[in-house]
């Protein structure tokens, strides 16, 4: 008999729209971090390093990148002969055939998935936050408590409660009430989207709602369980977490990895993040280079001045290059002469000579100022900037990209240049 | 498929001084994030050789854990494998491998109970990419019995520590000599063979009844005459690591934009162990120049054409040129080496000066008390 005592779904369904183009091509725990890695290195390597070895992980938007990455799991262990990980994207059947609507849609559609396992507790985790936890802390906090459902969360600085889900809990971390973005909190405990649930409980409470429109665990799972009775606990946790929704809070996160000794230490032998390692041999720096303040993955070649920045792995950095305070992901290839300020330039980039980016008066973005603003001028995977050219802040750039695609060969602040090819959007 | 592959992993090297007492050559960590091996063993996945037998005896811990695993080579396959060989006490023989030959010979029932019809043998400390398929053509294309993989040196460098060999304009080798004192031409043994299976189960046995054990001595020179031993010339990259010259000079080939890119931009790929390691971190007051730093270092000094290898950390305000420092080594601040290799796990407390002198390398070897930082 199959038999697991608990197991992690892990959402990776969603796009991440506010990362803009870093998240046209991939779904957003696909985007790289940190150098080497992708955003869904953490919660899997948290999975195998508290000892959970189950893992669906649910897919939907762009899960190419996604499902590559992933394999049979290897790079964590997890390819077992029982359980391991599974990618389970939506699917066809008899009636009712749908999306995942909606976050608890999503696991409730895969209940004979779980059900397969015989598991005691499941574990929802979702594939775009920065952090490590040991969810057997959590898991042993849970049977201590009794609860039939612990929620994680974390204390926030009350004025920022209110763009989280906040609970409020009794002096026993027992959980009496919850709000969502409440404009007056009552508690600074925000949800980190973290849940252990009974099996028998989480069955239930999805059976019982599955009619409901886009079901969702903050908006209608929880309640529910509430509304019923159940005891639901909160699992106070106090490490590093980091939600890298935006562009500027994925920006400020990766920097935070190249301080002296970071609060969120890549280093530390006993709790690895795994990645799948692509590019093996070592980083080569030309006579021409300077570098202080910054990571490099494997395999790149370095003869221009890197300063405070994250780079990835395979990357070409040119002569008399300078980059500062900026983003270059696996594979990018930047010319001669060039000097990035604040850039984020996504995967396989291509950056032709004496390219300006980053330079100029703070302009709001144009089109998209909720995404594209802190003055950092973006590139998307696989773009094209020809020589030449000079790039401002609050800016955008994705697609193959030639001469005539800038006026006086300049994007001005605030601009954004997506060139469409094909039935690309 | 065609062939098998034998990699003759045992050795130790009297010329690898200090850096031999902790593991055998073909363990020694290459490049920055590889082992020697990991070339022969790619060579022989990126050849589709999908059953390979490691012959392994000298200090093999260091590589038995490198090869603890055969998914980095892909070879964890149903059909073939990674098949590590170590002498054991059996029914007939309890002696170590006395050589090459009787290395192979200890295991003929591996060798009886394939069916693939040819052999490739290479050591396992050699630096190079090649296809061995094309040898196999070459071999089957001149009907030979042995075909053995060789390659000009330039005149100027001395090839006494190799098999010199001399071929004629068939390219059949009509002499060889194995580390000569006058070498009679610059044309090398690489030390990689293509032989058909039954042939050289028939060579190893009777080789074996007669009491002799080395495969070059008694099988190659031996027979010259006797079988067509034929030359297949190499002309890419290939360099063997044997000795504390030839191991610093490979390494230092890699700082090399054509060698670089030949080996790791170039198809096919070489593949290694995966250690996980984050990427390298630069603080505040680094310089680094023409030098190959691996993954999972920390740096803080200035660092000069040298190969850093995985996990090193640089103390502030050291100074590192020319040197090779190996695996997991942590320097202290204000620490100059000059000319040195860094033997692996050393830890070297701050203030120190290691200097290789009149253009020799040093071999630093230092376990002081590593305080966790």
């Amino acid at each position: 008999m199959i038999k697991k005592e608990m197991i992690a779904m892990l959402l990776a369904g969603g796009q991440g729209s506010r990362l803009g183009v870093l998240t046209s091509k991939v779904a957003k725990p696909a985007v790289s971090f940190g150098g080497k890695y992708r955003i869904i290195d953490f919660p899997l390597s948290n999975c195998i390093n508290s000892g959970v070895d189950t893992v669906g992980v649910l897919t939907q938007y762009q899960p190419l990148r996604l499902n590559t990455h992933i394999g049979i799991g290897i790079p964590w262990d997890l390819d077992r002969n029982i359980g391991g990980v599974s990618v389970l994207p939506p699917y066809e059947k008899v009636t009712n055939s749908e999306w995942y609507t909606g976050t608890a849609n999503a696991i409730y559609q895969n209940i004979d998935y779980m059900e397969s396992f015989n598991p005691d507790y499941i574990l929802i985790l979702s594939g775009d936050h920065i952090y490590k936890m040991d969810y057997e802390v959590m898991l042993d906090f849970h049977k201590e408590k009794g609860a039939e459902c612990t929620i994680a969360v974390m204390p926030v600085p009350m004025e920022e409660a209110k763009r989280f889900g906040i609970m409020i809990t009794d002096e026993d971390k027992k959980i009496t009430d919850f709000e969502e973005k409440p404009a007056n909190p009552r508690s600074n405990l925000a949800s980190m989207g973290i849940y252990i649930f009974n099996w028998k409980t989480l069955k239930e409470a999805l059976l019982a709602n599955a009619d409901q429109p886009g079901l969702d665990f903050g908006k209608h799972i929880i309640p529910y369980c509430h509304g019923k009775g159940s005891p639901l606990y909160a699992f106070e946790f106090n490490g590093y977490w980091k939600d890298v929704g935006t562009l500027n809070s994925y920006w400020e996160a990766n920097m935070e990895l190249i301080d002296i000794v970071p609060e969120f230490n890549l280093y530390e032998e006993y709790w690895k993040i795994y990645t799948k390692s692509e590019i093996l041999p070592p980083q080569y720096f030309a006579e021409t280079s300077l570098v202080e303040r910054s990571i490099i993955g494997e395999g790149s070649e370095i003869s221009g001045q890197v300063y405070n920045s994250v780079i990835g792995c395979g990357v070409t950095i040119g002569k008399d290059t300078v980059v500062r305070d900026s983003i270059i992901m696996n594979g990018t290839v930047i010319g001669d002469g060039c000097e990035l300020n604040k850039a984020i330039v996504a995967e396989k980039a291509i950056i032709g000579n004496n390219v300006k980016m980053g330079i100029g008066e703070e302009v709001e973005n144009e089109t998209d100022p909720h995404i594209y603003n802190h003055s950092i001028a973006t590139v998307g995977e696989k773009s094209v900037i020809p020589d030449g050219i000079t790039i401002g802040k609050n800016t955008c750039v994705f697609g193959t990209t030639t001469a005539e695609d800038y006026p006086d060969n300049c994007l001005a602040s605030g601009k954004t240049l997506i060139i469409k090819a094909g039935d690309e959007k | 498929m065609r062939a098998i592959g034998i990699i003759l992993a045992g050795g130790s090297s009297y010329r690898m001084k200090e850096l031999s007492t902790k593991r055998a050559v073909c363990a020694m960590p290459v490049a920055g994030s590889y082992r020697s091996i990991d070339f022969a063993l790619s060579n022989m996945t990126n050849s589709h050789i999908q059953k390979v037998a490691v012959l392994t005896q000298y200090n093999a811990r260091s590589l038995n854990e490198h090869l603890s695993s055969s998914k980095w080579w892909d070879f964890g396959r149903k059909q073939g494998g990674l098949y590590v060989m170590t002498p054991s006490v059996t029914a007939e023989s309890n002696a170590w491998y006395r050589g090459t030959a009787d290395a192979i010979a200890q295991n003929l029932s591996f060798l009886k109970n394939c069916h693939e019809p040819y052999v490739v043998i290479a050591s396992g400390d050699c630096v190079y990419k090649l296809d061995y398929n094309k040898v196999l053509e070459y071999h089957i294309a001149k009907m030979a019995d042995i075909t053995v993989v060789c390659k000009d040196m330039p005149a100027s460098e001395n090839v006494d520590r190799f098999g010199i060999l001399k071929m004629n304009e068939e390219s059949r080798i009509e002499e060889f000599e194995e580390k000569p004192v006058v070498a009679k031409s610059n044309t090398i043994s690489c030390g990689i063979y293509v032989v058909r299976r039954r042939q050289l189960i028939e060579m190893l046995e009777k080789c074996a009844e007669e009491e002799r054990y080395d495969f070059v001595k008694d099988i190659l020179i031996r027979y010259k005459n006797m079988k067509r031993i034929y030359g297949y010339k190499m002309q890419e990259y290939w360099s063997n690591i044997a000795s504390i010259d030839d191991y610093f000079n490979t390494n230092m080939d890699f700082l090399k934009p054509e060698i670089r890119d030949y080996f790791f931009r170039q198809y096919p790929d070489i593949y290694s162990k995966v250690d996980d390691l984050p990427p390298a971190k630069y603080n505040v007051g680094v310089s680094v120049k023409n030098s190959l730093v691996s993954s999972g270092c920390i740096i803080n000094g200035t660092v000069e054409n040298s190969v850093i290898f995985k996990k090193a950390y640089i103390g502030n305000n050291c100074y590192i040129k020319n040197s090779i420092i190996l695996n997991d080594v942590y320097i202290g601040d204000n620490t100059h080496i000059e000319n040195c290799i860094v033997e692996s796990h050393g830890t070297i407390r701050a203030n120190s000066y290691h200097a290789g002198e009149d253009g020799k390398i040093k071999i630093v070897i230092e376990r002081s008390d590593r305080y966790v930082i």
